[in-house]
């Protein structure tokens, strides 16, 4: 494929020589299509496998559901393919089986989301079902209940989730009484109070067509998307109905919070502020995280962890940007007892970037690989999809993807140094940890325990 | 593709992600676990040897094996300039010394420690510095090394890995921090999970007299006790380029790669000390097992039973046929459990089957429910039991079957999307016993299966007296919770 060349084509001359940005004008392979009737998509055309992808997603997800109904967005986008039509849950389950279509809705807290997966044969079918769900979904009371029922069940699953229970203390800590720490899945009480009639005007207000963002990437045309886009989502409510501004702050530490669990491993979560998407700073802070605490093995952390102490399989930080606000989390999964020793390492290691930056080397190492390795998230049709999807719900543009090791290529040992200052405050971390956690020092004393 | 990946999941269930820092991960992996240098992936299937007569192409792949015995697969796939890089060893960690048990798997994690060129864990770093990315597993009965890189990187980490298959160099100052890492490992993914610490000993009622019963990570006394030789040993028995399969996926022709195989691995000579693989098949059960796991850290109660299967390996010939079964039986929301327990009956909020089908020395086929609030687990058991019953009892019908087949058939694109999925599919195949051929008919035998068959291999699948059964149930308990604020 032309275009996924074309990202690459930059890639090697990167690789070797550390500058300059991919100067290209296959920007054009990501089709900008406008139906008709005004839906807009960004596709890109690969007919070399019969297949096709198609990601909608509508800004506006699980942070909008009313108090006192929370789970009511993942519930509602959980019975969208539990009947529509003429078809009951069971019926519309096996028209999708029958010809092998993936239909599947995702509640997040950002937004919501559908992904679409089809053979080519079976497009006008696929396209019928997806249509049928967005205008048709029947919200029977059997399917209500079967979701509602599973979901409890997912409530406790998520209970025995050390992991799981550590995020939520971190949220609640460092966002309280913000929606983004009111649990997208729900609590026992709310979910059993969500009607039928809350769950379609959910559908109606949150999947409009001025919030609806769609990617498509497969064995389609322009002209064949076109007609489809109109046919699946051009009676879609014009304008969706979000609600307040709910743009926030995060509380600032220093903190820990311990919950306690008969665990031979304590999960600790550990973070504070980051910044916005569209923040200036956002691609300095990306490119000085990889070095610190990226998820590779060749960061800081993992070298002073893992590979030197043999402290935790996994140690990692990132930053995040949401919607309303930025954060900078991080996690690790040590013994018990210790705990602290991790802790203290990975502060220690905080306090050093923020102090010193990093090497001309370590940037640009940081360099060849982010740029490197940026095509092989464009290596099949279902993840260009997704890389399509996730910036489109970042607000980036058509062009970013051609845009964008250019961008990281341009950080400097300043900028680095610039961010981290800004950014990494190892005295004032909110810490959640979940496990049985031998803590001892001063600036970790150890939990008061309740009982 | 006889590609099985028996995680289940609650399948319609909403994922309860919350920004995507967590996902809904599967709700009983009880199949036999892949484990990964890092990172996580739970893949159930397990491996051996298969010879590739010289030279074959197919419509997916071509291969030849170099003089010294190692064999050579491409996977030419030329939408985006990216290779997977891969070499499989026939050796997992079914072929481990009594005592030895998670030797194979650290082993896996020290060959990320360095050669006579390499220091130790630049390995990974010049993979990065080059704009890649790398990992490894381990399974029962293979194990695996892979890089993914840029086109015009290949070469470099072909030299890195043929470096690596001969001239590794371990010291206790590399290795005994690292067998930290993996006692971190073993607690992140089994002594922290009540359903992980269910399904290890499931496994070993299961293979009472078999290493598929001794978990891929091991025991955590014998890891602890593993040492720097023993590494050093299994690595000299089993690590040369005759009981080694290159699989190379994406943007390279069998031209390209073949030189660059003959320059890198066709100089690595064969240790000459492999032997082959002495493996037994598991001995039938006397009786039904059972185990019930009471856990305080356990809040939902869960349902699972595993029956053994022969694997392709055992019996090829009726392979597509179970499944085929064991897709209609439990698939997803139209199979028969999904339907007769969450939706008719409401007694369970998940249920399903998989079938392990790809271990060297057989497989098993599971059921598993997860009760709606308020059943208790006998009252499941039963159900399930009478579901069954039913299933094997009535004869199938063809829209159930020409649905399993649709959603089989489909894969064979779906997973063509994907050069790594390719690798992963040639490479565990190989090396449990499959053949190219095999994995090129796959689709014709799919096709070929009638009612019969399936009727055949649901009467002759579930066994009670072959089953082991397990029950997670919470123990009662108070979680404490306690803040502070730092000074």
């Amino acid at each position: 494929m032309n275009w996924m060349k074309a990202i690459t084509r930059g890639l090697s001359v990167n690789a070797i020589l550390l500058v300059g940005s991919i100067v290209s004008a296959q920007a054009a392979d990501v089709q900008h299509v406008v139906s008709d009737k005004g839906i807009e998509a960004w596709l890109v055309e690969e007919h070399s496998l019969p297949m096709i992808v198609l990601k909608a997603g509508w800004k506006g997800g699980a942070l909008r559901d009313p108090e006192g109904k929370e789970g009511l967005t993942m519930m509602m986008t959980g019975l969208l393919n539990e009947g529509a039509g003429e078809y009951d849950s069971q019926a519309f389950q096996e028209k999708l089986d029958d010809l092998a279509i993936q239909l599947n809705f995702d509640a997040n807290q950002d937004d919501v989301d559908v992904t679409l997966k089809t053979l080519t044969e079976n497009r006008d079918e696929a396209v019928r079902l997806l249509k049928l769900a967005l205008k048709r979904a029947r919200f029977d009371p059997a399917a209500i209940e079967r979701i509602r029922a599973q979901m409890k069940v997912n409530l406790q699953r998520n209970e025995q989730d050390p992991r799981k229970k550590a995020y939520e203390a971190w949220y609640d800590a460092a966002l309280p009484g913000h929606p983004y720490a009111r649990p997208s899945g729900g609590t026992e009480e709310s979910i059993e109070s969500i009607t039928r009639e809350q769950l379609a005007a959910a559908q109606m207000h949150l999947l409009g067509r001025n919030n609806l963002n769609v990617s498509v990437v497969g064995d389609i045309t322009a002209d064949e998307l076109k007609t489809l886009l109109d046919d699946i989502f051009s009676e879609l409510p014009e304008v969706a109905l979000l609600g307040e501004e709910l743009d926030t702050d995060v509380k600032v530490g220093p903190q820990t919070l311990v919950s306690e669990r008969d665990n031979p491993q304590s999960i600790v979560v550990f973070g504070g502020p980051g910044l916005l998407r569209d923040d200036p700073d956002f691609i300095p802070a990306f490119v000085m995280n990889y070095i610190l605490a990226g998820g590779n093995f060749s960061s800081r952390l993992m070298i002073e962890v893992r590979e030197k102490r043999g402290l935790a399989y996994s140690v990692g930080a990132n930053f995040y940007p949401l919607d309303h606000v930025g954060l900078f989390l991080g996690q690790v999964a040590t013994q018990n007892e210790r705990v602290e020793e991790s802790l203290d390492i990975i502060k220690s290691e905080l306090a050093l970037m923020a102090e010193k930056g990093v090497s001309e080397e370590e940037l640009a190492n940081a360099k060849t690989y982010l740029t490197g390795s940026y095509p092989l998230r464009f290596d099949s049709n279902e993840k260009i999809a997704n890389q399509l999807h996730a910036l489109q719900m970042g607000g980036l543009s058509i062009d970013y993807v051609v845009k964008r090791n250019g961008l990281i290529n341009e950080v400097t040992q300043d900028d680095i140094a610039r961010v981290a200052r800004r950014l990494l405050h190892p005295n004032e971390l909110i810490v959640s940890i979940v496990g049985k956690p031998v803590l001892t020092s001063n600036n970790s004393a150890p939990a008061k325990t309740e009982n | 593709m006889p590609d099985q990946k028996p995680s289940p999941v609650l399948k319609p269930v909403p994922t309860s992600s919350r920004f995507g820092f967590y996902s809904f991960v599967g709700l009983i992996v009880f199949a036999a676990v892949v484990l990964a240098y890092r990172g996580w992936s739970a893949e159930g299937e397990a491996a051996q040897e298969a010879p590739i007569a010289e030279p074959q192409t197919s419509s997916m792949s071509q291969s030849f094996t170099l003089d010294n015995g190692l064999k050579v697969v491409v996977l030419p796939d030329h939408r985006a300039p990216v290779v997977t890089h891969m070499v499989w060893y026939n050796v997992g960690a079914s072929d481990e010394p009594e005592g030895k048990s998670g030797i194979a798997h650290f082993l896996e994690h020290l060959m990320f420690k360095g050669t006579h060129k390499i220091a130790p864990g630049e390995l990974s770093k010049i993979v990065a510095r080059n704009g890649g990315q790398d990992n490894a597993f381990t399974s029962q009965d293979y194990t695996g090394y892979f890089q993914r890189v840029a086109k015009d990187r290949l070469s470099l980490v072909m030299e890195m890995e043929a470096d690596r298959m001969t001239n590794l160099v371990l010291t206790d100052a590399e290795v005994l921090p690292e067998r930290d890492v993996v006692l971190e490992e073993r607690r992140a993914r089994t002594d922290n999970n009540p359903s992980a610490l269910l399904g290890e000993q499931m496994s070993a009622l299961q293979y009472p007299n078999h290493p598929y019963g001794i978990p891929v990570i091991g025991w955590p006394d014998e890891i602890a006790a593993l040492t720097t030789q023993d590494a050093i040993s299994f690595y000299r028995a089993h690590y040369s380029p005759e009981n080694a399969i290159l699989v190379v996926a994406g943007d390279v022709t069998m031209e390209e790669l073949r030189p660059l195989a003959e320059k890198y691995y066709g100089v690595v000579a064969p240790t000459g000390d492999v032997k082959p693989r002495v493996r037994t098949t598991p001995e039938r059960l006397s009786a039904a097992q059972r185990v019930v796991r009471e856990d305080a850290r356990a809040r939902q109660p869960s349902l699972s039973r595993m029956y053994m299967a022969p694997s392709y390996h055992i019996d090829h010939a009726q392979g597509a046929a179970r499944e085929l079964m064991t897709n209609m039986l439990g698939g997803g929301a139209t199979s028969t459990l999904y339907r007769r327990l969450v939706v008719e009956e409401q007694v369970a909020a998940a249920a399903g089957a998989w079938y392990q089908s790809g271990g060297l020395d057989g497989g098993r086929i599971g059921v598993y429910a997860v009760p709606r609030p308020g059943v208790a687990l006998d009252e499941l058991e039963a159900a399930l039991d009478n579901a069954l019953a039913d299933f094997i009892a009535t004869p199938p019908e063809q829209s159930q079957l020409d649905r399993a087949k649709s959603l089989l058939l489909a894969e064979t694109i779906y997973s063509r999307d994907s050069q790594q999925d390719m690798a992963r599919l040639f490479g565990s195949t190989l090396t449990s016993g499959g053949t190219i051929a095999e994995i090129e008919n796959w689709e014709q035998e799919i096709r070929n299966v009638d009612l019969a068959a399936i009727q055949k291999a649901a009467r002759g699948a579930f066994d009670l007296s072959q089953s082991v059964t397990g029950w997670l149930q919470p123990a009662p308990t108070t979680p404490v919770i306690s803040e502070q604020e730092e000074l």
